[in-house]
């Protein structure tokens, strides 16, 4: 499968600024971040940290294709060469979406009157994956995640915040992605269901999935990471990230 | 790890069309490609000229200026010309091409079926234009795509007539999605209907696309709408693009002062 001691990182990011223009409130320009560098491995887990509103969020969107790089690089690494994700092609994102980056927001964003079931196993049949399959993986998954077995029929949009964030991880780690983005999974959980979600990034990590994510939670953070990717708000901004990453918590 | 394949072939290559009713009425001077598998979505307000662009897309309406390609996929059987230049071609093949290789999807289901012969009918009729004429099977046929669109089969011999508007579009869509086109091009498919019939039909629809693996061009006001089935939006605004983009990209993210004040101007429940 993967291998840690290959010293190639999956993912390198370069001088990555972010603005943001508002037009309707006079052209106010707002600065979210300056200058970002890092990189990032198969199989190790960065978490990003200092306070909110600091561009955390920002940075996951701008890799997820959600927010425009204006300037700076992204680019991902593979055995036969590179990808820069600042030049891709619009028509491209769909396929990077569907078979290489996935991401856990923070809200769940799905068509309503669809059961939790199909929302999380949607992934699996965007790739052509056979439907029976898909579902037993995807009902595995809830299960896992302690979901009521009641509610896997149900569409979501009722459910409450945890379980919303349930099906949303359901359907954000079914697919095994190999650069996976994590935007606060953990935030309205409980201990039981944080630990679920722990596992989830563990056996990810043993997979070789590249992850970069949002914990508030000291404990979940100091549980998955490998390393802290501290950001201060210098500027209004992101730090410059050039100086060394302090190493994590052992 | 291998890098991903993510070229998708160019289907619809579209040069400078113009079509122009009075000063920026219409649409003026579009460039765009779709490729193969990909959903876009032209949003803009009423006014915008979308609807208009749709049509010259669509084969409906002839430009004042500039063309539309159509490139056919090198392994389509019998296809003598690889790109097909939509209004050099005659009336007649323009005709065909619509019948048995693009669809189109009408805002309102009136527009787009027979009211006065029956459901089976209705999805039948591309069939048969297409040469088929054994009875048996277009009724098979169409009781599969009943099934398909969440109709019951047994009103295959109902006229639409009686059916709801949720229902109409539904049999809209088999009918149009029964000849597998490749290129589907839809105007407002949710438009006329209730909220709680909206949601279904959405998902139907983008389950068609995936499973059928179409390329679909997508006119709507509705950026909810825009957001659930469109990969890529271009946004217009009196007859011209101001900004185009990956879905999110627009709608979270957007450039432009118009996409700005069109996106912050959603209210959401």
């Amino acid at each position: 499968m993967h291998s840690m001691t290959n010293a190639r990182p999956r993912l390198t990011v370069n001088g990555l600024h972010k603005q943001f223009l508002l037009h309707g409130q006079g052209g106010l320009e707002i600065d979210v971040m300056h200058d970002l560098s890092l990189t990032l491995q198969a199989g190790e887990c960065l978490v990003l940290a200092g306070r909110s509103g600091i561009g955390k969020s920002t940075l996951l969107k701008m890799l997820y294709g959600d927010y425009r790089i204006d300037q700076g690089r992204i680019r991902l690494h593979f055995d036969d060469g590179d990808l820069d994700l600042e030049t891709l092609p619009t028509y491209a994102w769909h396929g990077l979406r569907r078979d290489v980056i996935g991401y856990v927001s923070q809200f769940l964003r799905v068509v309503p009157r669809v059961a939790a079931v199909d929302v999380v196993m949607e992934p699996l049949l965007a790739r052509g994956a056979d439907e029976a399959d898909s579902r037993q993986r995807a009902e595995t998954l809830l299960a896992r995640l302690n979901l009521p077995e009641r509610l896997w029929r149900l569409p979501p949009g009722t459910f409450s915040g945890g379980e919303q964030q349930r099906v949303n991880i359901a359907r954000g780690f079914i697919g095994e992605h190999p650069l996976l983005l994590l935007d606060e999974p953990t935030a309205s959980l409980d201990a039981a269901n944080r630990d679920v979600v722990i596992a989830l990034i563990g056996e990810a990590k043993a997979r070789g999935t590249a992850m970069l994510g949002i914990f508030h939670d000291e404990d979940v953070r100091e549980r998955v990471a490998d390393r802290l990717l501290p950001l201060d708000g210098n500027q209004g901004g992101l730090s410059n990230a050039s100086q060394p990453c302090r190493e994590s918590l052992s | 790890m291998k890098k991903p394949v993510l070229e998708r072939p160019v289907l619809l290559d579209v040069q400078g069309i113009t079509r122009l009713y009075g000063p920026a009425k219409g649409c003026e001077a579009i460039d765009f490609q779709l490729h193969a598998g990909e959903v876009l979505g032209i949003v803009g307000e009423s006014g915008s000229g979308k609807s208009t662009l749709l049509r010259v897309l669509a084969g409906l309406e002839a430009p004042d200026a500039g063309q539309v390609l159509y490139r056919r996929q090198t392994d389509d059987a019998g296809a003598e010309e690889a790109e097909l230049d939509l209004y050099a071609i005659g009336e007649a093949r323009r005709r065909a091409l619509l019948r048995l290789e693009w669809g189109l999807v009408h805002q309102n289901p009136r527009d787009g079926l027979r009211m006065g012969v029956s459901a089976g009918a209705n999805i039948g009729e591309r069939l048969m234009a297409q040469g088929q004429r054994h009875y048996g099977q277009l009724r098979a046929t169409g009781q599969t795509w009943m099934r398909q669109v969440e109709l019951d089969p047994g009103r295959i011999d109902d006229a639409p007539r009686t059916f709801s508007g949720g229902m109409q579009q539904r049999l809209q869509i088999a009918r149009t999605l029964v000849t597998q086109p490749r290129l589907v091009f839809m105007d407002e498919p949710t438009g006329g209907l209730d909220v709680s019939v909206q949601a279904r039909l959405l998902d139907m629809l983008r389950t068609l696309v995936r499973q059928l693996g179409l390329s679909v061009v997508l006119v709507t006001h509705d950026l909810a709408v825009a957001r659930l089935l469109a990969h890529r939006l271009m946004v217009m605004r009196r007859g011209q693009v101001v900004e185009t983009g990956l879905t999110d990209q627009i709608l979270d993210d957007p450039q432009h002062e118009y996409t700005q004040l069109l996106v912050s101007s959603v209210l959401t429940p």
